[in-house]
C-alpha cells in the first residue's frame, strides 16, 4: 500500500507539473502493469518513502483508529454538495491531531456518492468530497504526503435502498488510516 | 403473452449451472404500425427436431424489435417448408404482409444445413432465399443471423441481433459484493463472466473491433483501468496513476483512449493517451469536473460532461490544441454521459428533470432538438445498438438494477430482468 502510494505520488506530480496550462504531450513512464520498487526520496513532490516494520507505532494507531465506530471516522454530506457541516468539524480535528502527532500515520480518504445521478460523473463527486476533506486536514497543519483521496462514486453503497434513508448514509467520506 | 411465458420456461431449461442472469422480454410498449410476420416453425428430423427451434428465435428477434408483430405458431393451420407449398392466399387473409419458411437438415453428427425463404405474401415474390451451414453450438448464431436478414431485407436497417452486449453484474450484498464484468449475446443468452472481483468495476467499452475490453477496476481499492483480450483473456493495465483513473473511450481508430484523471487536487480533466507509446495529451484543464469523453466518428473531437457551468452539461472539443470546448445542451440543470449513434446522427445521454433521470436524445445533424425517450426515474447508461435503432441502458425496477430497451425514435420499450443480481452499465458490441 505504501509503495503504491509513494509511487502514485510520483507519477501524480510528473502528471500535474506537466499538464498545467494546456494541451501537450506528456511522456509518461509506461504504468502499464509496472508497480516499480519503491523509489527513495524522489524529490518532486516531496514524496518520500521509509519501510517500516509491521508491528510500527503507525500501523498499530493505524489499526486502532480504523477500528473506532463510524461516527468517528466517517463523514456525511448533503445532496449534491462537498461541504463539511459543522458537527462533522470534530472527526476534521481529531483526525487532524492524529497526522500531526504521528508523521508515520498516513491517511487514505474515501469519497462516496449516493446512486442517483451517471456513474463516472459521481466518481467527480466523490471526489469533490474526499478533497474537502483533504483541504480541511492540511488547513489544520497535515502534511500533503500523509494524505490521499479515492472515489468510488456511488459504487460502493454503505446501505442498500432507492430513497433518502439510503442515500443520506451513502454520501460520505471514509477516513482510512495506515502506516 | 402465453408465449413469453413458455419462453421464459425454455430459457430455464436450457441455462446451465453458471448461469447468472437471465433476461425476460416485456414489451412494455409496441409500436403501432409493427409489421405482420409469421415465422413457419421449420422442418427438421425427428432427432433434430427436439434440438433447436430455429423459426423460434427468428420470431423472438424480431418480435423483440419492436418493429415486427410475429404470429403465433398455434394458429397456423399449415405449416409449409418452401415457396412451392405457400397457399398464399390463406396467409394473407390471417393478416401477414411476410413469411420465413424453412428446414433443418442434418449433414453429418453435429452439423446441419439451415435453408429459409422470405416471402412477401401479398406479392407472392421471394425476397430472400438461403442455406446456411453450422454446427450444433453455431445454430443459435445463425438462427440470430437469419433474423438479421430478414430486418434488413425488409426494412432497410442492418439488424444487430447477432450482436454481443457487456455489463456489470453485482451479486450479494453490503458488505459482500461479488463484480462480474459479463459478456452476453444481444438478446441476453450465452453469458461469460469476462472477470470478477471483489471491489467494483466500471465503465466498460468495447475496442473497435470488438476485440477486446477496456474497464475501470477497484481491486486495489484504487481506480485503474485494463484492457482485456477476449479472445486470450490476458489484459493490461493502461492506467494506473495516482488518484481517479475512469471513464476508458476508444477512439474510432482502436489507436487511442480518452479517459479521465485527476489532478493532485482532485481536478478531474479529459485526456488522450496513446496506447502504443501511452504518451498523454491534456484535452481539458478546467476546475470543473471533465469526465465521460467520448470520440467523433472523425477522431477529431471529443463530448464529454463538464459541470465548468454549475451543473453537468455536454460538450464537445476538437482534439487540436486551443480548440475551444463548445456546450452542446442547454435545456435542464443536468445533462451528462453522452453517447453518439453510430453515424453521428444522434447523441443520447441521461437528463434530469421532475421525471427524475431519463435518457434523452439530442438531434446532431438539424437544429439540435431534445427529446426525452424513457419514464425514469432511475435511467442511466445509455449505448446504441451499432445499427443506431436501439438504446441499452440501466435502470430500476422494485428496487433491482436492471437494463432495457428503448428505439433511437422512442416508440418502442423493453425491459431486461436478471434472474439474480443488480445489472448496470450495459455497452453494446460493433458488428
Amino acid at each position: 500500500m505504501k509503495r503504491t502510494i509513494s509511487i502514485a505520488l510520483l507519477l501524480a506530480g510528473t502528471v500535474l507539473f506537466a499538464g498545467c496550462g494546456g494541451k501537450h504531450n506528456v511522456n509518461e513512464p509506461p504504468a502499464a502493469g509496472t508497480q516499480a520498487p519503491g523509489s527513495s526520496g524522489n524529490a518532486e513532490e516531496g514524496a518520500s518513502t521509509s519501510t517500516n516494520p509491521l508491528d510500527s507505532d503507525a500501523a498499530n494507531a493505524a489499526r486502532s483508529l480504523n477500528a473506532a465506530p463510524p461516527s468517528k471516522r466517517i463523514i456525511y454530506f448533503d445532496f449534491d454538495k462537498s461541504e463539511i457541516k459543522q458537527e462533522y468539524a470534530d472527526i476534521v480535528t481529531t483526525a487532524a491531531r492524529n497526522l500531526t502527532g504521528n508523521p508515520n500515520l498516513k491517511l487514505k480518504l474515501e469519497g462516496n456518492t449516493d446512486e442517483r445521478g451517471t456513474r463516472e460523473y459521481n466518481i467527480g463527486l466523490g471526489e469533490r468530497r474526499a478533497q474537502a476533506v483533504r483541504r480541511a486536514l492540511m488547513l489544520q497543519g497535515v502534511a500533503e504526503s500523509q494524505l490521499s483521496t479515492t472515489s468510488f462514486g456511488a459504487e460502493r453503497p454503505a446501505v442498500e435502498g432507492d430513497d433518502e434513508s439510503a442515500w443520506s448514509q451513502n454520501r460520505r467520506v471514509e477516513l482510512v488510516y495506515g502506516p | 403473452m402465453n408465449k413469453l411465458c413458455s419462453l421464459v420456461l425454455l430459457g430455464f431449461l436450457m441455462w446451465g449451472a453458471d448461469a447468472r442472469a437471465e433476461f425476460v422480454v416485456e414489451v412494455t410498449r409496441g409500436q403501432t404500425q409493427a409489421i405482420p410476420i409469421a415465422v413457419v416453425p421449420f422442418a427438421s428430423a425427428a432427432e433434430t427436431a427436439a434440438s433447436f427451434d430455429v423459426a423460434q428465435m427468428i420470431s423472438e428477434d424480431l418480435a423483440r424489435s419492436g418493429r415486427f408483430k410475429t404470429m403465433d405458431v398455434k394458429d397456423m393451420i399449415d405449416q409449409p417448408h418452401a415457396g412451392a407449398n405457400i397457399a398464399f392466399d390463406d396467409w394473407r387473409r390471417l393478416n401477414n404482409d411476410y413469411m420465413v419458411v424453412g428446414s433443418l437438415q442434418s449433414t453429418a453428427a453435429d452439423r446441419f444445413n439451415i435453408t429459409y425463404e422470405l416471402y412477401n405474401v401479398l406479392t407472392r415474390q421471394r425476397l430472400l432465399g438461403f442455406q446456411i451451414s453450422a454446427n450444433r453450438p453455431g445454430l443459435r448464431l445463425a438462427s440470430h443471423q437469419i433474423a438479421d436478414a430478414v430486418f434488413e431485407k425488409i426494412l432497410g436497417i442492418r439488424g444487430a441481433f447477432s450482436t454481443r452486449i457487456a455489463y456489470i453484474a453485482v451479486l450479494g450484498h453490503v458488505p459482500t459484493k461479488n463484480y462480474e464484468l459479463v459478456v452476453a449475446d444481444a438478446d441476453g443468452e450465452n453469458p461469460h463472466v469476462v472477470t470478477q472481483s471483489k471491489e467494483p468495476l466500471m465503465s466498460p467499452a468495447w475496442s473497435p473491433d470488438g476485440g477486446r475490453l477496456a474497464y475501470v477496476s477497484f481491486e486495489d481499492r484504487l481506480s485503474t483501468i485494463y484492457v482485456q483480450d477476449l479472445k486470450s483473456g490476458e489484459r493490461r493495465r493502461i492506467s494506473a496513476h495516482a488518484g481517479v483513473n475512469q471513464a476508458p473511450a476508444w477512439s474510432p481508430d482502436g489507436k487511442k483512449m480518452a479517459l479521465t484523471l485527476s489532478t493532485r487536487d482532485g481536478n478531474l480533466d479529459v485526456y488522450i493517451m496513446d496506447l502504443d507509446s501511452q504518451a498523454l495529451t491534456r484535452i481539458t484543464d478546467d476546475p470543473g469536473i471533465d469526465t465521460e469523453p467520448q470520440w467523433s466518428k472523425d477522431g477529431q473531437s471529443l463530448y464529454f460532461t463538464s459541470d465548468r457551468a454549475g451543473g453537468p452539461q455536454i460538450y464537445k472539443v476538437g482534439i487540436r490544441p486551443g480548440d475551444k470546448p463548445r456546450r452542446m445542451t442547454f435545456q435542464g440543470s443536468y445533462n451528462a454521459r453522452p453517447r453518439i449513434s453510430p453515424d453521428e446522427s444522434q447523441m443520447s445521454f441521461v437528463t434530469q428533470d421532475e421525471g427524475g433521470y431519463r435518457i434523452a436524445t439530442m438531434d446532431l445533424r438539424g437544429h439540435g432538438d431534445m427529446q426525452v425517450l424513457t419514464k425514469g426515474p432511475f435511467d442511466v447508461s445509455p449505448s446504441y445498438a451499432p445499427n443506431g435503432a436501439v438504446i441499452i441502458y440501466a435502470t430500476r425496477d422494485r428496487g433491482r438494477g436492471v437494463l432495457a430497451l428503448v428505439s433511437a425514435d422512442g416508440r418502442v420499450q423493453q425491459r431486461l430482468v436478471a434472474s439474480e443480481g443488480e445489472l448496470q452499465e450495459p455497452a453494446w458490441a460493433p458488428f
